[in-house]
């Protein structure tokens, strides 16, 4: 079930936006003709393989690849020796931002191993079987160190250091020796001591989720290229080809104008895919045969050498006056960084209390770096592990103060004109809408049934706008191509598609959707932090307005007329000018066969750097059933309510809003990185890594609330990330409501479940 | 290197190729005979993308050594679509918007096939079980379950028409 | 690198003399060998593809119970109507290996020989006192199911050795099984505790005999004996059933791992031996 409730004042006539058309790329997708990374191969390539670290922590005495080198077949080994040693320098470049020299190290080890599964050195071969005997022969000699890899076990003193020249940031002094926690942030409002003396209820708890990867079905793949004139392709599948051409230069130590990156199609990245793995490696194998590199990670090799996102440790306490007036909050996050600083502990102190009207808290975030895999970008991140702690707390205060779920929220409520806790000032949200249209739900009054318990949560995300380019380009017969360089990750290509549609007056049939490589299509940030229909989206619709502004001032000349008598209304030139009645519109079609004549080609081209996404609320319900007997959970009802600005195709706004809930009840349930007693990941794999099947799952119902953001040309919100943030929190909350235990550690096993139903049976 | 001559059918067509010792099914269709519809996800039959018949029977490819579809049928999603036409269940996935990055499509499309190949009307629990080994980290299984349910109806429609 | 050889035999003797070979390794469904060879836990030098074997596959009747092929897929099992209801314990516990997919290819004999404890196809069996036939170069053998696995990886066959069918005894009126196995998510998951349960019941409607036998708890599927013999003579009331449950409990010594700890993996197997007693007896027409 999915229902739209549309503000009556967004209501325009739109012919495009708001439909839901088949998908320009669909065709490609349903037959197995689309060229996903894996998929793609250039003459004479070799494979490339990479040798990892079985240690979660050791010194790199040394390594012979001396035997591999010599093996018939082998045309290159690389290692650290093969990259330039980078300094340390931040580099901004979409979602988070990046340390150049950590993402250098973290591509290749130098010197050090941090992780089981880090990059030591790799191959390229004639062959897969050639490069893993190869990989089989190289000789590193490590000296095992000892290691670390819980967070709290990582700020103890005495804990083993990852980097002996790490010294806290954010503190008031730089602190005399080094550690592994990398940052603490901090931020405060009103006097906490104070108002939690004044509250008539205070609850406090301990929170702890686990690591847990972002599960995109397609391992990262690419084929590189260095020509003997020391310009380099790359083919890959990312969230950004300019993300990569730039990391594949910094890292390479190249300038970027020698680099060309073609984005494939991108089998998911939900984050995931915002950084480089392979790409440097291929292209330095690639400059040492003197060949085309093809590399694919095994399932394996995604879950122990890339981005999960944190496992943390909570602690937050509130206090509220009997009428459910939250008067103070104090929260503090451990945050799993990895193997190098950059976790997402700074926006989840950004989001956790974002939805909250609050005059008094304290917020303490904590950066640790650990024996893990470096974590890399996880939709919305941070914010769905803070907002489990926080909305689990609410959920208590409402248990204790007897009060709705729904009411405690709307009392303390963030409006238009709030100053948020992270700073700005609320303008066109949709928070309280969203909180209504849940209540107003056929879900919410539905009666529950044996051994089963429903909860609420809300969640936030800021969504982002950030530079983008587009190119709207007018064929002979009057159709329209719209170029951008963001990869389409969930849909996107159908939406830039019909925003061009909309404002051409075209059918979106009509309107060809590219994606261009690095050197045709100016640059882009990558497709990330819910951007890409907002910021690439406004490019679009821009360019489109200038092709109607020429087509406006080409038909204002066949007219002789000025170009304000000429309106552009249905894809047809219309003549107001009241001396000239007997002007029949001009259709595009028309329009473009005479262009010729008319001054040439009509395309258009934008750049800019789109300001004012609107930041996005998202309220979750969900119903679920618990095993009496061994504690396992089901989920059987889950509504989500999210408030989108306008939804451009709702079908994949909903998609949007379902994949993030059943990331959410996964991460909920069963996710969750283990690791052994020498911090080697356990279970690398999907049998026990264990995602969603469809079997878990019931139809998730959604609700889009559409209260538009006036800085998107119809209205548009990100929408991408807020999904995932709520359901933590949602299902904790359902399985507390259901056994009558607060459960504060994820993810729920049954296990975990069973043994909080015998404490409370006690 | 010993390599195994390998004849067979796949999608309806004769095809020969040469399999390296250990070359999978999935390996050989990309590789071999540049068949890359099916998708290798996990290599350990956990996660359907890269699903196949072989003489009619849904199986992970990953899973099936080359050597051992000597004189069978295999097809793959390349042979779903029917002269220019695409299958009810393809048109279906378009429809609800049963596919976000499309990478899982393929073996979802596959797996629903053979599901309706001897279950023309699948209950929703029978549909979501059945295609519980196909993976999708996009969707929610939402849409998916219900432009298979949809197609199927169709189907049998079309049928009785 | 290894030279790797696949054969596809067609004769069980054929098969028996190229498995006596040194490196080599049956291949039977398959879902279990493929994993182990790309993960390069196995190394082989000939694969020996038993599916062409004349009788590997297939189901028929014989003396009054079923003879199943030990290369038969799941998804085969499933589809015998006379199988199903005769030993729907048995194909449950078969059809809950792996996906779809996977039960396309999936068989009892690889379930039985990869040695897994939490095989989901083998508790069932046990609890069948199904046996199998067993083929080597120096002729052909049978052994009850729960002889075959030895420990996690190892069974008692010797070089040469490969199971050719499974036998099913006669099936009286008023007899049915049941499988049950736990697991995290709905599907896809290896068995943290796993109950089969066969009952026989009497005129009456009690039991007359019944066999439980209990997997993922502990080096090797168990039959408990205890447990059966605590459900023997009654019609599952709470008295018997709790006995029943201690005694599966009893039999328990599982390891703790990634998939549950042993205390739980204990619990579970009395919930889920209570469970599929009850199914079972109610398939058997059983009355509370």
């Amino acid at each position: 079930m999915s229902e739209t409730l549309e503000k009556p004042a967004a209501a325009a006539v739109l012919n495009v936006v708001g439909t839901r058309p088949i998908r320009p790329d669909g065709a490609d997708k349903v037959t197995g003709r689309a060229t996903y990374g894996a998929d793609f191969n250039m003459p004479g390539q070799l494979v490339g393989k990479i040798l990892r670290s079985p240690h979660a922590h050791a010194r790199i005495v040394s390594i012979d690849a001396g035997k591999a080198r010599g093996l018939p077949g082998v045309k290159a080994v690389v290692t650290a020796a093969d990259f330039p040693d980078l300094a340390s320098e931040m580099h901004e470049g979409g979602e988070q931002a990046s340390n150049l020299r950590d993402l250098s190290l973290n591509v290749m080890a130098r010197g050090k191993a941090l992780y089981d599964g880090h990059a030591v050195a790799a191959v390229a071969a004639v062959s897969t079987e050639v490069a893993d005997a190869a990989l089989a022969l190289i000789k590193v000699t490590y000296e095992v160190l000892p290691h670390v890899t819980e967070v709290e076990d990582a700020m103890a003193s005495g804990a083993p250091l990852l980097h002996a020249h790490l010294f806290t940031e954010g503190l008031p002094a730089k602190p005399a020796s080094a550690s592994n926690i990398a940052r603490r942030h901090y931020n405060e409002r009103g006097d906490i001591a104070q108002a939690f003396a004044a509250a008539d209820v205070v609850v406090e708890q301990r929170y702890t989720t686990q690591a847990v990867h972002q599960g995109y079905i397609e391992p990262h793949a690419c084929v590189a290229a260095w020509a003997e004139d020391g310009r380099c392709e790359v083919w890959s599948s990312s969230q950004g080809q300019f993300m990569v051409r730039t990391y594949c230069a910094k890292v390479l130590g190249r300038e970027i104008s020698d680099i060309r990156v073609t984005p494939a199609e991108i089998g998911g990245g939900f984050g995931g895919k915002t950084t480089v793995y392979l790409e440097p490696v291929a292209l330095a194998l690639s400059r040492a045969s003197g060949h085309p590199v093809k590399m694919v990670m095994s399932r394996d090799e995604v879950f122990r050498a890339t981005g999960p996102t944190s496992g943390s440790v909570m602690h937050v306490k509130l206090g509220a006056t009997a009428d459910g007036t939250i008067t103070a909050a104090k929260v503090e996050l451990k945050f799993q960084a990895g193997a190098f600083p950059g976790s997402p502990v700074g926006a989840a102190c950004m989001t956790a209390l974002a939805c909250y009207d609050l005059a008094n808290f304290t917020i303490t975030g904590w950066d640790v770096v650990t024996n893990t895999p470096k974590v890399a970008a996880y939709r919305a991140p941070g914010a769905p592990i803070v907002a489990f702690a926080v909305e689990s707390a609410v959920d208590e205060l409402a248990v204790k103060l007897g009060m709705d779920p729904i009411a405690i929220r709307e009392k303390n409520a963030v409006h238009n004109g709030t100053k948020a806790a992270y700073g700005p000032t609320f303008q066109n949200i949709g928070y309280v809408e969203t909180l209504a249209a849940i209540r107003d739900s056929d879900h919410y009054k539905a009666p529950l049934g044996r051994n089963q318990g429903r909860g609420l949560a809300v969640g936030f995300w800021f969504n982002i706008g950030g530079e983008s380019t587009a190119a709207v380009h007018i064929g002979e017969d009057g159709s329209a191509v719209v170029v951008t360089g963001n990869p389409d990750i969930g849909g996107s290509r159908a939406s830039m598609a019909m925003m061009a549609a909309e404002t051409l007056g075209l059918p979106v049939e009509r309107v060809r959707p590219m994606i261009a490589d690095t050197a045709s299509i100016g640059y882009s940030m990558l497709t990330g932090g819910s951007r890409t229909t907002f910021a690439t989206g406004m490019a679009v619709v821009q360019a489109a307005e200038q092709v109607v502004a020429e087509l406006r001032k080409r038909a204002a000349k066949l007219w002789e007329t000025t170009v304000e008598q000429v309106e552009w209304k249905g894809g047809q030139a219309r003549c107001l000018d009241p001396a000239k009645p007997d002007k029949k519109p001009l259709t595009l079609e028309a329009l473009a066969a005479q262009s010729g004549r008319m001054g040439g080609p009509i395309s258009a081209q934008v750049s800019l750097n789109a300001q004012g996404a609107g930041p996005g609320f998202g309220v979750h319900l969900c119903d679920v059933e618990v095993d009496p007997d061994t504690g396992r959970v089901d989920v059987v009802r889950y509504t989500a309510a999210q408030d989108v600005g306008k939804a451009i195709h709702p079908a994949y706004v909903e998609g949007q809003v379902q994949g993030g809930v059943a990331q959410g009840v996964g991460w909920a349930l069963n996710e969750a990185y283990i690791f052994d007693r020498d911090g080697k990941m356990e279970n690398a794999g999907f049998l026990d890594y264990r995602m969603p099947v469809a079997s878990d799952l019931p139809m998730l119902d959604t609700i889009l609330v559409e209260v538009p953001n006036p800085r998107h040309p119809f209205g548009a919100k990100g929408v991408g990330e807020v999904p995932i943030v709520p359901p933590l929190a949602a299902v904790a909350n359902a399985v507390r409501a259901a056994i009558g235990v607060r459960m504060p550690d994820l993810p729920l096993s049954p296990p975990v479940v069973l043994a909080a139903m015998d404490r409370r049976q006690g | 290197m010993s390599k195994a001559h390998v004849t067979t059918t796949v999608n309806g067509d004769p095809v020969e190729f040469l399999a390296t010792p250990g070359m999978t099914l999935l390996d050989a269709l990309r590789d071999e005979l540049n068949l890359t519809g099916a998708k290798e996800g996990c290599g350990s039959g956990d996660c359907g993308a890269c699903s196949v018949t072989v003489d009619g029977r849904l199986v992970c490819s990953c899973l099936v050594l080359a050597p051992e579809v000597e004189g069978r049928r295999v097809t793959t999603i390349e042979g779903m679509a029917q002269g220019g036409q695409l299958h009810m269940l393809q048109q279906k996935f378009l429809e609800h918007a049963a596919l976000q990055c499309g990478f899982c499509t393929p073996g979802f499309l596959v797996a629903a096939k053979a599901l309706l190949d001897v279950n023309p009307d699948p209950t929703e629990t029978e549909t979501r079980y059945w295609l519980a080994g196909n993976l999708c980290r996009c969707t929610g299984y939402d849409k998916i379950i219900r432009a298979v349910m949809d197609a199927a109806a169709e189907l049998r429609q079309e049928k009785i028409a | 690198m290894s030279q790797l050889a696949y054969v596809a035999p067609s004769s069980p003797e054929e098969a028996a003399t190229a498995l006596a070979a040194t490196g080599a390794r049956p291949l039977s469904g398959g879902t279990d060998l493929l994993v182990q060879l790309r993960a390069g836990r196995v190394k082989p030098d000939v694969i020996v593809d038993l599916k062409r074997v004349a009788g590997a596959i297939g189901i028929r009747e014989e003396a009054g119970g079923y003879v199943i092929g030990g290369a038969t897929s799941g998804a085969v099992l499933g589809e015998h109507v006379g199988l199903v209801r005769a030993w729907p314990g048995v194909v449950e516990g078969a059809n809950l290996i792996g996906s779809t997919q996977v039960q396309g290819r999936a068989s009892l004999a690889g379930n039985l020989c990869n040695a897994s404890p939490a095989a989901d196809g083998v508790p069932a069996l046990i609890a069948a006192r199904a046996t199998c036939v067993i083929v080597g170069p120096n002729g052909r053998r049978e052994a009850p199911v729960e002889a075959i696995a030895t420990g996690p990886g190892q069974t008692s066959l010797s070089p040469g050795e490969f199971i050719l069918e499974f036998r099913l005894p006669p099936r009286p009126a008023r007899a049915s099984d049941a499988y049950l196995r736990l697991i995290p998510r709905t599907e896809m998951d290896i068995a943290v505790a796993g109950v089969g349960v066969n009952l026989v019941l009497d005129a009456q409607g009690r039991v007359a005999q019944a066999h439980v036998a209990l997997g993922a708890v502990a080096p090797t599927a168990l039959l408990v004996a205890e447990a059966g013999a605590a459900l023997v003579g009654g019609r599952l009331d709470e008295a018997s059933l709790a006995a029943m449950e201690a005694a599966a409990r009893a039999a328990c010594r599982p390891i703790s791992d990634k998939r549950g700890t042993a205390n739980y993996r204990t619990r579970i197997a009395g919930v889920l031996a209570r469970r599929a007693a009850l199914i079972a007896f109610a398939r058997a027409g059983g009355q509370l």
